[in-house]
């Protein structure tokens, strides 16, 4: 894997992979200092701790591309959904995906994992491109769901056992494989329900049930797909505590979101994607005004717009 | 107990335990994957098998057997590409499988309506020597796919998108479900009958689904009911004579609403046991997480 550090992805498309790593760290947005520039005053992310900081700022330094995406296009019936999408995710990056509801964000990851076929352009793991990718046990996956639950009744230990099948395959678990599902149940603080029906749980819950699954195979890139969709508060500061004790140990994370959220001190970098295109590459923007409020819970007034009569200038 | 006597019985009661195991073990995994009416469809199908046992002269159980697993694997293949119309190619599979049977069977020399009788709604009297042989070859590579696999197959009947990125090779495991399903059609038809094998592999993991909280636990228990029906079921069509296969659906049936009628005042106490320690929990933290939030600050 590390004969794969080569400059591949930044020689063949200039920019794409530099700017990326170098703009995170580049307050001042897309005023463009050269890819180099930026370097010397590189810190860690804004609240990832000191020692965390040192090591991600380390494997930064290193710099090997876990995830790359050229030109990236697809789409679903007929219309496009991606429409040549850059984007590199580096060894101990968190890079949040971001964009309105449509925009292709939830797309892009499942391309990523093989859910959706592309219609052009490239997608590498770990510098494997992604039709001969076969070492799964490196990647978790969180798909986008409301429920851990299916037809027959499961206990969240069961569900969350089946991501060790990513190490397991079709061998019996051992010791070891048991230990990691014990250690994925205690990261999200469903150790004391592991012997429950998921159909019981909360909303929050379920998604804490979905992150441990993922992390049971004890993964290096992370890819998360609305990890916060329908999660409250108190159960998103867990999953954003689980989610920092992953990323302190090295975990590469990529992960889409509707909104930064708790995990906002988390993120490296945010692509925000617009019509199926990157319109934004970097530091994560910053909430404003209403938004940056802790508990902000996005309720807007429309409401009040709709009371007030429509003035069309023909009547009125 | 006289009826044991009879070499004829004993072969049955064999054939009615293989079927309690095999079919809700099979069956459950379609239950979780919300296909409970497949077991139905590759029933239709293997009828089709067995009439081409009839006209050509073989033993019509490896007939059913080929024959229902190829549709079970087209069932798969159509639910994998017909997207959109996957459910009407289905319903003409289903529908194609059974007329082919009843066309064949009337077609050949030694098949006839009782045989047909005897075939979709299971008899006690025909399960011949060879038939029993050949049942326990076939049920113990079904308990050996739905028990050994079973954590495979539980994940991709849980989740397909994340079993496919865990690296397992899903496509493999569902067309060896769909085989396994198709052979447990087979091992049940002769007990059961054709038409009523479905019911056998949904009814039991249905009730058991009721009183229990895991997927390991469902397993258990539903086996449990499909035996205890399936020769209570047999028994009692020794004495009344009538097609085990009604004897056997009515009682998995009846076990269902006795389960249900006990379960549902449980666990409605078990709900309102949860929801006032939901109420204390949320007054506790409350206090707690203010203290803990105290505790970060300092």
């Amino acid at each position: 894997m590390a004969s794969e550090r080569s400059e591949g992805p930044a020689g063949d498309i200039p920019g794409a992979a530099g700017r990326s790593t170098t703009q995170r760290s580049d307050p001042a947005g897309p005023s463009a200092t050269g890819p180099e520039a930026a370097r010397p005053g590189d810190e860690p992310g804004p609240a990832s701790g000191p020692a965390a900081g040192d090591t991600k700022a380390a494997a930064r330094e290193r710099g090997e591309p876990v995830v790359v995406v050229r030109q990236a296009r697809a789409s679903l019936g007929s219309r496009p959904v991606l429409r040549g999408v850059d984007l590199t995710v580096r060894r101990g990056e968190v890079v949040a995906l971001l964009g309105a509801n449509g925009s292709g964000k939830s797309t892009m990851v499942r391309a990523l994992v093989g859910q959706v076929p592309l219609t052009g352009g490239e997608l590498e793991l770990f510098g494997t491109p992604r039709r001969r990718f076969r070492q799964w046990a490196r990647v978790g996956y969180m798909p986008q769901r409301t429920t851990a639950a299916s037809g027959v009744p499961a206990t969240v230990r069961e569900v969350v056992s089946a991501g060790r099948l990513a190490r397991t395959k079709l061998r019996w678990p051992g010791r070891g494989d048991r230990a990691a599902v014990d250690r994925a149940l205690e990261l999200v603080g469903m150790a004391d329900r592991a012997k429950d029906s998921v159909n019981a749980l909360s909303g929050g819950q379920h998604q804490r049930v979905l992150i441990a699954r993922a992390l049971a195979g004890e993964p290096e890139l992370l890819i998360m797909d609305e990890p916060m969709a329908g999660v409250d508060l108190a159960s998103q500061q867990v999953l954003a505590d689980a989610l920092r004790q992953q990323v302190a140990r090295g975990t590469t994370v990529l992960l889409v979101l509707h909104e930064l959220g708790p995990l906002e001190p988390l993120i490296d970098r945010a692509v925000v994607l617009r019509d199926g295109c990157v319109a934004h590459d970097g530091p994560p923007p910053k909430a404003v005004g209403q938004h940056a409020l802790p508990g902000h819970d996005h309720i807007h007034p429309h409401a009040a717009d709709a009371a007030e009569p429509i003035r069309t200038g023909l009547l009125i | 107990m006289e009826m044991l006597d009879y070499a004829f019985m004993q072969r049955a009661l064999l054939a009615a335990v293989l079927v309690g195991v095999t079919a809700p073990a099979v069956g459950i995994y379609l239950v979780q994957r919300r296909q409970a009416i497949m077991g139905d469809g590759i029933g239709h199908v293997a009828l089709t098998g067995v009439a081409l046992g009839f006209l050509t002269g073989n033993n019509p159980v490896w007939t059913a057997v080929a024959v229902a697993s190829l549709g079970a694997v087209l069932m798969e293949l159509i639910r994998w590409y017909g997207k959109a119309r996957g459910d009407l190619a289905l319903a003409m599979l289903f529908y194609g499988g059974m007329a082919g049977g009843v066309l064949l069977i009337n077609m050949s020399d030694t098949g006839s309506n009782a045989n047909l009788t005897s075939y979709l709604f299971g008899s006690i009297t025909t399960v011949s020597e060879s038939d029993v042989r050949t049942i326990c070859v076939l049920a113990a590579f079904v308990i050996l796919i739905t028990l050994g696999l079973r954590r495979q197959l539980f994940a991709i009947c849980q989740d397909e998108e994340f079993a496919r990125v865990t690296g397992l090779p899903v496509r493999f495991l569902n067309l060896l479900l769909a085989v396994t399903a198709a052979v447990t059609v087979t091992v049940a038809m002769r007990v059961v009958g054709l038409l009523l094998v479905s019911a056998l592999m949904v009814v039991p993991v249905a009730a058991a689904q009721q009183a229990t909280r895991s997927f390991g636990m469902t397993m258990a228990l539903s086996v449990t009911i499909g035996v205890l029906v399936t020769l209570s079921g047999t028994s009692y069509s020794y004495y009344e004579d009538v097609p085990p296969g009604a004897s056997i659906v009515v009682l998995a049936i009846a076990v269902f609403a006795v389960v249900t009628a006990l379960a549902a005042p449980l666990t409605r106490r078990r709900a309102r046991r949860a929801a006032l320690e939901e109420e204390r929990c949320a007054l506790e933290v409350a206090t707690h997480r203010v203290s803990a939030t105290g505790d970060a600050r300092v």
